[in-house]
């Protein structure tokens, strides 16, 4: 009997991975959710207004999207957001990650700019005090500035139907 | 063309693999000499195809052809050749083509060397071996063929930086060595257990091609090692990350496995036990590329993870090692022998050697596994860290070194506790006397670590340099006493003071090293383990396929130059990524490693600064591991055996004819 426990064993491990091959580790659960979008003051690429803060999120749904020209998921997730911002279904607010004016220029003008504005957060501070920890990241908000679910990770459109627009559905 | 070739050579390679399966498997049920023979040829043919594959995608890559979805990927038009060629294994479908090229070679090693085992064995092993091959040759058709077209482009969008050093040219293929190489060992016992032949010429087949496997996978983890250490920049040469821990685990079940290898060849015991790690050995083997490459764990060696992928894995571990344990559930209960084995003689401390390493490897299990199991549980998303396995691993690993030192010399059968203590007695109090001094010499300060590495650490050394020594004195001559010494013996030593030397390397780095966060304006110093750092100037530098800010560091010593150092920040601008390249002043004594981190506009730089003593033991002693496995792997009696087994084989074929 006890030269079959390896094989008990094994059973178990499998089972194991089994499972976790249908969980995503990098989906780690953002305290900020439900609550309201941490505070930042930052100045706007185009200078028109030149700076925003948080109030200025409230009044319609928006999807906070953190992206950097240096980082490459955010290439890879540029398209999507494209078609997404061009759909006119939300509205997109790009803040730029620890990201030169200069870098980003060019980047914008090669691919195309999806963002109705884009804020720009040089040291990244705001970044902190929204627990970002990797571009891209993207928070959806609902019209009262609540944080309603937090994307890590390039946009796509199953994160998008599935997730995101059955929130900002039930939000309105 | 060339694609479509590598592409069909790997179909072929199958086919190939799927006869190397079958037919020497009919020949053992149906006692046909020639379908059995066939195993031999079709593992050479598998070799030739599969080779031929890796060729084509080599010459892919050399010759940038841009419509080949994984060159683009991972080539780029100012890579230098060894990079090209490097970079084949640079991701995930090229590197299982390196590890399916790697298993054929081990199956043609096989089929050359074991021309002397009586060929059923023979035969068995390589069906086998063409089994696991199959796996993952339809691994690769199904879910990862490199050799996918695209539509071309101009441009590829090169090999990932960080692995952009000659350390990664040499860690991978050492690396797949050895996990491969546990395929052999496995396939060994699986042949014993279907044949029921399990005594100790089996162990004897067995050795050698499993010390070959740890040996590279000792050397795979050391150069791993060594890589991160200079390549990351952080300092660090052990992460405990899951990657790194896939590494791990099958290097513990190997160790365990050499050595109770060593129990059943000389005293015929720990049978079962022995074929239970050699599929254990192979099982952790396969974990690696799973955990790897499928997603369920986050590491920083994650390759581009793919749930089908994962899930192949998945199932292909769930039938090999699944089918291997159903068997050995089997079949082990009758091949096990019930012989003496008294705890106080070399067999019985190799058990508690085993005991306490597969315990080792199955905490390091737990501790990688557990952020999945407390997920599955629904406990919430946590992650282990090194506290957890510093501490587990200590604990466990401390006894082993009084093993070491024990069961070298302690005789099979029965051990005298007199005569033990009496030999042990010089090494016992020089390793206590040495050690407790030798920080005080060294840095003039002594925390409990410290003295306990070196302790136990010197302990290794002298307890398994007493055996040479006292082999050595039983001759007039110290000549000829040299040359007694069986090579066998000699591994054994050099692989101890190894291990003595690691934990050596590994006390005194943990106790003693030293790390600063500083800002430096130009000509500004700072002072880290009696050394003075001066950021002399930051400049540019040009790189074959990227450019660089390099700073200028020059170190002291009570007054006198010690080195100049250059840390670079490189921008490689075909990925747009930066990667920070530290410079390091290397001696047997101490590391100084400087890395650069952020210019201001002031001109002052952040840098990293660690001073880092005995560093450099802790892969020597790795490498001395690695000169003992290939010095025991080539043990005069291996040769011996299999000079008089082909006598024997050729006797049994004359009485045949007659």
């Amino acid at each position: 009997m006890r030269f079959a426990i390896p094989l008990v064993v094994l059973v178990c491990l499998i089972g194991l991975f089994w499972f976790g091959l249908h969980r995503d580790p990098r989906l780690v659960p953002s305290p900020l959710i439900g609550k309201a979008a941490p505070a930042f003051d930052l100045p706007t690429l185009d200078g028109q207004p030149p700076r925003m803060t948080t109030a200025d999120l409230k009044g319609a749904p928006v999807l906070v999207n953190f992206f950097a020209s240096w980082c490459a998921e955010c290439q890879v997730e540029h398209p999507y957001l494209m078609q997404l911002g061009h759909s006119g279904q939300v509205r997109l607010l790009g803040i730029d990650y620890k990201d030169a004016e200069s870098d980003l220029r060019p980047w914008l003008q090669q691919k195309g700019n999806p963002y109705a504005i884009i804020l720009s957060d040089l040291e990244g501070k705001a970044g902190i005090d929204w627990g970002v920890y990797g571009v891209p990241e993207t928070f959806v908000l609902d019209a009262q500035g609540h944080i309603l679910y937090k994307q890590i990770g390039a946009m796509t459109p199953e994160v998008w139907e599935q997730q995101v627009r059955p929130l900002l559905k039930a939000s309105s | 063309m060339i694609p479509e070739l590598g592409h069909f050579a790997v179909i072929l390679a199958l086919g190939v693999a799927l006869l190397q399966a079958i037919v020497p498997l009919l020949g053992w049920k149906r006692r046909d000499a020639r379908l059995l023979a066939f195993g031999a040829s079709a593992a050479q043919g598998q070799f030739l195809c599969v080779a031929a594959a890796y060729a084509c995608l080599t010459y892919a890559f050399v010759t940038w052809d841009f419509s080949i979805k994984y060159v683009v990927e991972n080539d780029h038009t100012q890579l230098p050749l060894m990079y090209r060629i490097s970079a084949v294994w640079g991701a995930h479908e090229g590197s299982l083509l390196l590890w399916v090229l790697i298993l054929s070679g081990w199956s043609v090693a096989v089929s050359v060397f074991n021309r002397r085992l009586p060929p059923d064995m023979s035969a068995l092993v390589l069906s086998v071996l063409g089994m696991v091959s199959v796996g993952f040759y339809l691994f690769i058709l199904l879910t990862s063929n490199p050799f996918l077209r695209q539509m071309p482009v101009a441009e590829g969008h090169d090999l990932n930086p960080i692995l952009q050093d000659p350390g990664l040219a040499i860690h991978p293929p050492m690396l797949y060595m050895g996990y491969v190489g546990f395929s052999v060992a496995f396939s060994f016992a699986i042949a014993a257990l279907i044949t029921g032949r399990l005594d100790a010429a089996w162990a004897r087949w067995t050795r050698p091609w499993t010390t070959t496997a740890w040996m590279f996978l000792t050397l795979g983890i050391t150069f791993g090692s060594w890589w991160a250490y200079k390549e990351l920049g952080w300092g660090g040469w052990w992460f405990w990350d899951p990657v790194e821990n896939a590494s791990f685990m099958p290097w513990l079940a190997g160790t365990a496995l050499i050595h109770s290898l060593a129990v059943t060849e000389k005293r015929g015991l720990l049978k079962s036990w022995t074929v239970l790690l050699a599929i254990l050995a192979f099982s952790l083997s396969l974990l690696g590329p799973f955990l790897v490459r499928s997603g369920v764990l986050v590491s920083v060696h994650a390759f581009a993870s793919d749930p089908s992928r994962g899930m192949f894995i998945l199932g292909f571990m769930a039938v090999a090692v699944g089918g291997a344990l159903t068997l050995y559930a089997w079949r082990a209960p009758k091949l096990a022998t019930a012989g003496e084995l008294r705890l106080f003689s070399r067999e019985g401390l190799l058990l508690f050697n085993n005991a306490f390493l597969v315990v080792a490897c199955a905490a390091v299990l737990i501790g990688t596994l557990s952020p999945l199991a407390i997920d599955a549980l629904g406990f919430g998303k946590i992650s282990v860290g090194p506290p957890y396995f510093n501490v587990v691993f200590l604990v466990l690993i401390a006894p082993l070194f009084m093993l070491v030192g024990l069961a070298a010399v302690v005789p099979w059968k029965r051990g005298e506790p007199g005569e033990t203590a009496r030999r042990l007695k010089v090494p016992a109090v020089a390793a206590v006397v040495v050690g407790a001094a030798l920080p005080f010499a060294l840095f003039g300060r002594a925390p409990l670590l410290a003295l306990a590495g070196a302790v136990f650490g010197l302990w290794t050394i002298f307890a398994a340099v007493q055996d040479v020594w006292r082999r050595v004195r039983a001759k007039p001559q110290w000549r000829a006493g040299l040359a007694s010494v069986p090579r066998a013996a000699w591994g054994m030593t050099l692989a101890h003071v190894g291990l003595g030397i690691w934990a050596l390397g590994v006390s005194g780095v943990v106790s003693f090293g030293d790390e600063k966060d500083v800002r430096l304006a130009q000509g500004a110093e700072t002072d880290l383990g009696g050394y003075t750092f001066r950021f002399v100037e930051a400049g540019q530098a040009q790189g074959p396929n990227y450019t660089a800010q390099q700073g200028t560091v020059q170190v002291e010593h009570g007054g006198h130059a010690v080195a100049t150092l250059h840390p670079q920040k490189r921008l490689y601008p075909s990925q747009g990524t930066v990667m920070t390249q530290s410079a390091i002043e290397a001696g047997l004594l101490r590391d100084l490693y400087v890395s650069l981190g952020e210019g201001y506009d002031d001109g002052s730089w952040s840098l990293r600064v660690y001073y880092k003593p005995l560093v450099r033991l802790i892969w020597l002693g790795g490498v001395l591991m690695f000169l003992g496995g290939l010095l025991a792997a080539a043990d005069k009696r291996y040769r011996l055996a299999r000079a008089a087994e082909r006598k024997a084989v050729e006797i049994a074929a004359a009485a045949k004819v007659m």
